[in-house]
């Protein structure tokens, strides 16, 4: 045979092959059965059972705007971002990174010119690794045609806080309100105390400071 | 701060983009639904996901549902009149595809407690008198088996640091409720002492560790774990150094 014909012959007999199968699966969804029983068995490869490609969205991250009271240094500007895995409807992991500007001292206010710390000392900021417990979850309604899911959250966690010039280990004890404004946007009321011990002012203290903030955050 | 203005402002540009590009993923998302038959008498469907909210409509035996996205163990179905509610994951394990073959939802089951990868911990400890922040990421072969990373951030009174490890743990009776474990490693410490109290230079030095520690579950994928592991620090003096260090943690396994 010539080989052109041949090859004409074979590649369409693969394209005939090509073609075949779906026809057959269209004929046996409408229910077409046929005629004459089968003589040769189907050889149908067994479908493996594939975990359903569903969009997991456990992972909750977003940025925060709020106050932060620094012991003795007044209250300043916080910002800051964060990033929560859910591992069930009632805990979840959350780690949260912050930045403020520490203000002045009543004394230095009222001394005029000494300076405690340099601009570079007086940047706070901070991170930790918490966990949250959902303790009150619920819904919040909105008017009378809107209910919202929500949960007001617990945290404790650990991190460090830089400031003064120094790294400082901290205690994060944290509650907060989630409300989730539709399937994957979340708003949040935070309320954080930033617990860590400081020698700046002489003597060793425990400093509490204290982070309300307001965030958004999208689950993905 | 002229030098930090461009990096700030490129910060911004991803966050910007990360945010948007999350919006424009959100409906293509609910766009790739999966489909699944109820095979329960009916399928309840609550109003958020979450044990505690109102189940407000039912599917039918035999009805289709469009699976949307997952949340926990909470599933948001539709049904085939536009109806639409968050589903718990057991009950959707009995649900079958349209094919006719069990529905297998991703992620360890519940009950696989000693078949699982990858587990993750954060924790917090004491090493040496200076307070430990941790975080590590454990690959498990086998279920007895761990290699692990863990990354610390020490503060203490005199001198700050970083501890970076890899090793093995051995965890004996990984099926059990609690179950103590034993591990080997090594790794790098950095210590930067406190410039306003001792006047010595930055030293990162190379470190071994042996340790012992119990672990149990809290939940099925759920641990908390306490370790102590004595450090051997191969410093450049005449004398190896010798810490303890003690961890409380908790890992949770995917």
């Amino acid at each position: 045979m010539d080989p052109g014909l041949r090859l004409l012959l074979l590649s369409g007999l693969a394209l005939l092959a090509l073609a075949s199968p779906p026809r057959a699966a269209a004929q046996e969804a409408a229910g077409a059965k046929p005629a004459t029983p089968q003589v040769v068995e189907p050889q149908v490869k067994r479908r493996e059972v594939k975990p359903a490609a569903l969009d997991n969205e456990n992972f909750e991250a977003g940025a925060f705007l709020g106050v932060v009271s620094i012991e003795d240094f007044g209250s300043s500007f916080s910002y800051g971002a964060r990033l929560a895995y859910h591992f069930t409807e009632d805990l979840f992991a959350e780690a949260t990174v912050g930045s403020a500007e520490a203000g002045r001292t009543s004394y230095e206010e009222l001394s005029g010119s000494a300076e405690l710390l340099t601009d570079s000392e007086r940047r706070f900021t901070h991170y930790d690794l918490s966990l949250g417990w959902n303790v009150l979850p619920g819904e919040v309604f909105l008017g009378g045609s809107r209910a919202m899911p929500s949960a007001v959250y617990l945290t404790l966690g650990a991190g460090s806080t830089r400031f003064a010039g120094d790294d400082h280990f901290t205690v994060v004890l944290g509650a907060g309100l989630r409300v989730l404004a539709n399937d994957w946007l979340a708003v949040h009321v935070d309320a954080r105390n930033l617990a860590f011990e400081s020698d700046l002012l002489g003597e060793n203290k425990l400093t509490h400071n204290l982070q309300f903030t307001f965030g958004l955050t999208a689950f993905f | 701060m002229k030098t930090r203005r461009p990096r700030l402002a490129s910060l911004a540009g991803f966050a910007t983009s990360l945010l948007l590009g999350l919006l424009a993923a959100a409906p293509a998302a609910r766009a790739a639904a999966v489909e699944a038959v109820v095979q329960d008498p009916y399928l309840e469907l609550r109003t958020g996901p979450g044990r505690g909210f109102p189940v407000t409509q039912v599917v039918d035996r035999g009805a289709p549902v469009s699976l949307l996205r997952r949340r926990t163990d909470w599933i948001k179905v539709r049904g085939a009149d536009g109806t639409e509610g968050w589903a718990h994951r057991s009950q959707l394990e009995r649900t079958l595809t349209p094919e006719g073959e069990p529905l297998a939802l991703p992620g360890p089951a519940p009950e696989s407690r000693a078949e699982h990868r990858w587990e993750t911990t954060i924790g917090t400890g004491d090493f040496d008198g200076a307070s430990m922040v941790s975080a590590g990421v454990a690959f498990l072969p086998v279920p007895s088996l761990q290699l692990r990373a863990d990354v610390s951030h020490l503060l203490g009174n005199y001198s700050n640091g970083w501890l970076g490890t890899v090793g093995l743990a051995h965890v004996f009776m990984p099926e059990w409720r609690v179950s103590p474990f034993v591990g080997l490693g090594g790794g790098v410490l950095h210590i930067e002492p406190k410039a306003t109290l001792v006047q010595t230079e930055d030293r990162t030095d190379t470190t071994a560790y042996a340790g012992i520690g119990v672990r149990g579950f809290l939940t099925n994928r759920f641990l908390l774990q306490a370790e102590y592991r004595q450090y051997v620090v191969f410093t450049s003096r005449d004398d190896n150094e010798e810490i303890d260090a003690w961890t409380l943690a908790f890992a949770y396994f995917f």
